[in-house]
């Protein structure tokens, strides 16, 4: 019966949605290796690419097809099928966790209310992490499917940083979790907008440098990049790999980039919410786009974050960035969580 | 009767909570989608000019010697074994992190406890040096 009574409306809007967010998460990649390079020149004082199109705005495009046009090789002593698995699951690790992101709040078309979420689930946080621990089987497969031996130990190093780092991430979002109660995303926005409420940064800001330095980690963004060290590694994990496997590797990895900060401004920035003003006071509509251009704001400024760290700070030695992430990110976790706990009980209860 | 009801009103309700869910399935299949006509185009839009010296395996140049899958430093398995332990514990905290206001103090002092657990072992691995790099 149910399943007759089937919304057929509701798979076109969430089919059409699916398709746009991923074709923005795509695109936001795309123009972030662009980012990257332009940042990068402007630090280090050079021009950067400015040779496809009007500063080099298409470049992008040109490394994208290029990438696409290349031989692809794969090893005589690879293992063929986690050779070609390890790209691809990459990549759809990359591009699931978007699925329970609210990008914005609800668009009203005549009687119909179109939620920007692809799916609210009520273990949003848990989905995005399960998500995310997948990721680490595309850099491990793909290092050892290889059987090269810098690839393997580049995959190695990557897959104990991610885990290594997962942990304390996870403890740290604890304490933002007795603060909201709730693992859905979207309840953790509304809280944020709710008058007389601030955004969780200013109630979690120890919370929230962990979870940015683990998130720089899950990334394999420099300073912790030992997965892509390519002055002791070659290259990395992804040595092996040529046209668009290649591509996908390096592309998921500005997937992640996007992703991750999209989910700090969730979490901890008000994700959708306009700062200063009282949404409920204007056009929904009109307030539903201005908020996803808030959220990609707050998106773009972390993104450019994390390149600035990249393009200033060294890269870390392996003993440095295990002891960073066991013995002194994992305890201060802790302790957060703890004072967190003791404080909303004793003051906010 | 009662029975027939309760399962006539339960169905609903239940199909309501997996159906949050159909939207990630929807997502998940155009992933896989998108990433395979993207593998497939790949694979016949560039070149095929196979030789055996551009199949063998990168090692700077010189030739490769041997099978890379050998016996790596066991450090990396003791760290994938330390994760899936403390990443347990670790979950354990959220089902109390989110009932945690309804919990109040009482709920707070068993999970200090467990904190306290957490923190023995942790205590335990560093002691005996399982998170020690540098020999």
């Amino acid at each position: 019966m149910n399943l007759l009574a089937f919304d057929w409306a509701l798979l076109i809007e969430k089919l059409v949605l699916i398709a746009i967010i991923i074709t923005i998460s795509l695109v936001v990649a795309m123009y972030a290796t662009y980012g990257e390079r332009k940042v990068a020149a402007w630090m280090q004082d050079r021009v950067g690419p400015n040779r496809a199109g009007p500063f080099g705005i298409l470049q992008p495009l040109a490394d994208g097809m290029k990438l696409f046009f290349k031989e692809e090789i794969i090893p005589n002593s690879s293992n063929k099928f986690l050779f070609i698995l390890g790209p691809c699951l990459a990549m759809l690790t990359a591009m699931m966790t978007s699925a329970i992101i609210p990008w914005g709040s609800e668009l009203r078309i005549g009687d119909r209310v179109i939620s920007l979420q692809i799916a609210d689930i009520n273990i949003g946080i848990l989905y995005v992490f399960g998500v995310v621990s997948m990721g680490v089987y595309g850099i491990m497969i793909g290092g050892w499917a290889s059987n090269n031996k810098f690839s393997l130990m580049a995959a190695l190093r990557g897959a104990s940083q991610v885990i290594s780092y997962e942990l304390a991430m996870g403890i740290s979002l604890i304490a933002l979790l007795m603060l909201t109660g709730s693992l859905s995303l979207k309840t953790i926005t509304e809280q944020q907008m709710a008058p007389g409420h601030y955004w969780n940064v200013l109630y979690q800001p120890l919370g929230f440098l962990i979870f940015f330095v683990c998130a720089l980690a899950e990334c394999n963004r420099a300073p912790f990049d030992l997965s892509e060290a390519e002055s002791e590694l070659n290259m990395g994990y992804h040595q092996e790999y040529s046209s668009m496997k290649l591509g996908f590797f390096l592309f998921s990895e500005y997937i992640n980039m996007f992703i991750s900060s999209v989910i700090m401004a969730t979490l901890f920035f008000g994700g959708y919410d306009i700062p200063f003003i009282d949404e409920s006071k204007y056009n929904p509509n009109l307030m539903a786009w201005l908020g996803v251009g808030a959220l990609m704001v707050k998106a773009l400024i972390f993104i450019f974050v994390f390149m600035w760290i990249r393009w200033t700070l060294p890269r870390f030695r392996y003993d440095q960035l295990m002891n960073l992430g066991w013995k002194a990110l994992i305890p201060l976790a802790l302790i957060n969580m703890v004072i967190t706990a003791v404080v909303i009980l004793k003051y906010f209860n | 009767m009662p029975l027939l009801n309760v399962l006539l009103t339960a169905a609903p309700a239940a199909a309501s909570s997996a159906s949050n869910y159909f939207p990630i399935g929807l997502q998940l299949l155009f992933a896989i989608g998108f990433v395979a006509t993207m593998m497939v185009g790949t694979h016949l839009l560039g070149p095929k000019r196979r030789t055996g010296d551009k199949l063998e395996n990168f090692a700077s140049g010189i030739e490769s010697h041997g099978d890379a899958r050998q016996p790596m430093a066991i450090k990396y398995f003791l760290v994938a074994i330390l994760f899936v332990l403390f990443d347990v514990e670790v979950i354990f905290f959220y089902p109390y992190a989110v009932n945690f206001r309804g919990l109040g103090w009482s709920g707070f002092w068993s999970v200090l406890m467990f904190v306290g657990f957490f923190a023995v072992g942790f205590f335990y691995i560093i002691k005996k040096g399982a998170l020690q790099w540098e020999d």
